[in-house]
């Protein structure tokens, strides 16, 4: 799947959206004032057409989300979080944005023309008011019989793809039989905050025995405007089938709304695979960590039938504050859960981020590759469980997990839980930490190349095992991602 | 060429060039000696644009551009070369992409096309097959692992691929067997032409005897304190230092 074509689907969902708002903002500008109670709830429900037992699901996350605390056992620090003080439902344009790109901070530009983004994306990314607009009004005549083909080659393959809203109308009972079966509407604070006020995300259905004939994509370059903070995402794997799955973008998004709080569940059946891979990379606030996005997910697989495989790939670079664990439930004998991570943070970035590796049928495997990378003055720890249940004979495990420093004034903590209740398991952890250092930095200019992209290469290297793991077109572009976003960390 | 006036030079505050005097014309060889420690390699260092070394005086320039004033990168562009005398690994990082990465920056910097996969590693292949260097070193890591000798060599492969105009040698005959000191010496020798020159820093009369240098400078306590033609490394090798710089005083 080109990525041209991805893009322009977008920019087309995009030009639809703009129209929606046209019609709706003056009235939800009025009935979503800040703050949470039931009437927020049900009101978000009923803009959305929902059906009563999605509003009672929603008030029972709430009910139980009242009851609990904002969890502080990761090692982030942020200042408190006033939920009172949030919009909840499409408060579009709450605060004015930059009128023209002149108006936008320029190492943003900068960043973006490195990148090698289009001049109208920009625009867009930087959240220029109107930006938007413009380009999708161009880009939909062009776009329109691409994305027709995009959606008839899926609809032929049986394939359901769909904002989750869409597919709580026309598709209600897949969505009731599998919504929160594997992030339970109480399982955690941001967890239980998503169930009850969630707006959007995507829905992904795989008939049995079906391969997706193409990578499915929220690789919306253009998704800075409409993602929302409280995106859901559902994604069922029925028994043989196989999905590969890109979110993110590598584009720097801003976005208005300091808290996220998405949850993906995906569900695998047997001998079914499902491959997610991320490039996260929202704005981290400047260099002093001012006004960048709080990234709290929780994301999990479960590993139904037997012999399916769920694998986690994610390249975070961006984020102020990452609470990130991608976790594989292996309840299937023989079924496989992967997590490959790269985890860049600079600056005053910090990321909590790692994986668990639930391990509850026979023979199940799981495969732990963590990297990462600090620099500045930022924090980066990986936190990870490996659980193996009593019935979990023959399970095995294995983790390697290493950081790289860049400079004197980060840190890197790698903080492994191992739990194993059955002696016929096998658990293996490796740990590294190295540090760029000076000479290698010399050594490469002395050969010609700049100090960005010795930095490059070296953190390249470092990162080569998760990197082949993306889709290709992914990795071209998150290896780009990782020199931009350590530039300037050296000397 | 290269001219080298009154530089002096420290690190970490300490003096260790104290105001050297040198002129490699185009088209010469000059070999460096000297005791351990006397500063031939914070004189590499100085002339690639190593930045933990401060220097204090004097000038460098290399075919009439300021030498000091260029960042590393931008010597490397212009044709300077320094085969480390301790090589520095890059874990994980290819050594094919490594030295692909490299020779496409220079050429672009020089407005050179830049060479696609396929064209370089014919061109990397052949160059390793003269070095006698087995071709699985392409595929290894940069030095990772790499034994002494072969190390000394891959920094040969470097400099036969990026075609430098001064190529500086740090006692890259240094733990190379006699096969190998021959293959590092022709080498050179290929490089050898009207616009090229070399600096050679070594202790070994050897390689000077595969490597016939214009002249030999010896240097000693941060200054070049006697130069000749090349037998004077007969002699250093014959006398040894003291006797000759004591001369030289
Ligand atoms: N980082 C440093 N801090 C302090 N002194 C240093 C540092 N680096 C080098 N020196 C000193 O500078 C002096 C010159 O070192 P240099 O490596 O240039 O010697 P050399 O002539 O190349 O010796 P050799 O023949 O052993 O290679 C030595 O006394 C060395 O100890
Ligand atoms: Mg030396």
């Amino acid at each position: 799947m080109a990525a041209v074509t991805e893009t322009l689907e977008t920019v087309q969902g995009l030009a639809q959206s703009g129209y929606k708002f046209g019609f709706e903002t003056a009235i939800e500008m009025d009935l979503a004032p800040k703050g949470l109670n039931e009437d927020t709830i049900r009101l978000i429900s009923a803009r959305k057409g929902e059906p009563e037992w999605l509003l009672d699901w929603r008030l029972a996350a709430f009910a139980a989300w009242r009851k609990m605390e904002e969890p502080h056992w990761a090692r982030v620090w942020h200042a408190p979080i006033d939920y009172q003080d949030i919009h909840y439902y499409a408060a579009p344009k709450a605060k004015p944005g930059p009128k023209s790109l002149d108006e936008v901070d320029p190492e943003l530009l900068a960043m973006y023309e490195k990148l090698g983004i289009p001049l109208k994306e920009r625009a867009i990314l930087a959240g220029v008011e109107g930006g938007a607009s413009n380009v999708a009004v161009d880009a939909v005549f062009d776009s329109v019989s691409v994305a027709t083909t995009f959606r008839a080659t899926l609809a032929k393959a049986g394939v359901i793809f769909c904002p989750i809203s869409e597919a709580v109308r026309e598709h209600p009972d897949l969505v009731r039989k599998y919504l929160g079966t594997v992030v339970p509407v109480a399982d955690n604070f941001f967890a239980a905050l998503n169930s009850a006020v969630f707006t959007d995300g995507s829905f992904v259905y795989i008939p049995p025995g079906v391969r997706c004939p193409m990578e499915l994509s929220t690789y919306f370059r253009i998704n800075a405007r409409n993602t929302g903070q409280f995106e859901r995402t559902l994604i069922i794997a029925d028994a043989g089938s196989h999905v590969s799955y890109l979110e993110g973008c590598t584009a720097p998004q801003r976005d208005e709304n300091q808290l996220h709080a998405a949850v993906v569940e995906l569900v695998a059946f047997d001998d079914a695979q499902i491959k997610y891979s991320t490039v996260q990379n929202w704005y981290p606030g400047d260099a002093n960590g001012r006004g960048g996005i709080y990234n709290f997910v929780t994301k999990r697989g479960a590993c139904r039938g037997a012999r399916s495989k769920i694998s986690w790939t994610q390249v975070e670079t961006g984020s102020a504050i990452t609470w990130k664990y991608p976790s594989c439930v292996l309840e299937g004998d023989e079924s496989v859960g992967e997590f490959y991570s790269v985890a860049v943070t600079n600056n005053r970035q910090q990321a909590d981020t790692g994986t668990k590796m639930i391990h509850l049928g026979r023979n199940t495997r799981s495969t732990i590759v963590s990297k990462g990378i600090s620099a500045g003055r930022s924090d980066n720890t990986y936190r990870g469980l490996v659980r193996i249940g009593s019935r979990a004979a023959g399970a095995r495990n294995h983790t390697q997990c290493d950081s790289l420093l860049i400079g004197e004034h980060c840190g890197a903590h790698t903080v492994p839980y191992i739990e194993s209740r059955n002696p016929h398991a096998k658990v293996e952890h490796e740990a590294t930490t190295s540090k760029i250092a000076e000479d290698q930095l010399f050594y490469c200019r002395s050969r010609g190349l700049t100090e960005e992209d010795a930095v490059g290469l070296i953190v390249n290297g470092f990162c080569k095992d998760v990197l082949k793991e993306l889709p290709m077109e992914f990795a071209v572009e998150a290896q780009k991602l990782l020199a931009v976003s350590l530039e300037g960390s050296v000397g | 060429m290269l001219e080298i006036k009154g530089l002096a030079a420290s690190i970490a505050g300490k003096p260790i060039l104290r105001g050297i005097d040198l002129v490699v014309p185009s088209g010469e060889v000059h070999a460096i000696m000297g005791p351990n420690g006397s500063g031939k390699s914070t004189l590499s260092y100085v002339l690639a644009g190593r930045e933990d070394y401060e220097v204090t005086a004097g000038t460098a320039t290399f075919e009439g551009a300021d030498l000091l004033a260029m960042a590393p990168e931008e010597r490397a562009a212009a044709g300077v070369f320094l085969a480390f005398q301790a090589p520095i690994e890059l874990p994980g990082v290819g050594n094919a992409n490594f030295l692909r990465t490299a020779l496409n920056a220079v050429r672009r910097a020089r407005g050179e096309s830049e060479l696609d996969a396929v064209q370089f590693l014919k061109l990397a292949r052949a160059e390793a097959k003269r070095l006698a260097m087995p071709e699985d070193m392409l595929k290894r890591n940069v030095n990772v692992g790499f034994s002494g000798g072969e190390k000394k060599r891959n920094e040969v492969l470097q400099m036969a691929l990026l075609r430098p105009r001064l190529a500086i040698l740090d006692e890259t005959d240094s733990g190379l067997d006699i096969d190998a000191l021959k293959i590092v010496a022709d080498g050179v020798n290929a490089l050898r032409r009207p616009e090229f020159s070399a600096l050679v820093i070594t202790h070994h009369q050897r390689l000077l005897d595969h490597l016939v240098p214009d002249r030999v400078h010896v240097l000693a306590g941060g200054r070049i304190v006697c130069s000749g033609g090349p037998e004077l490394a007969h002699e250093l090798e014959a006398r040894g230092y003291a006797a000759i710089t004591a001369e030289a005083a």
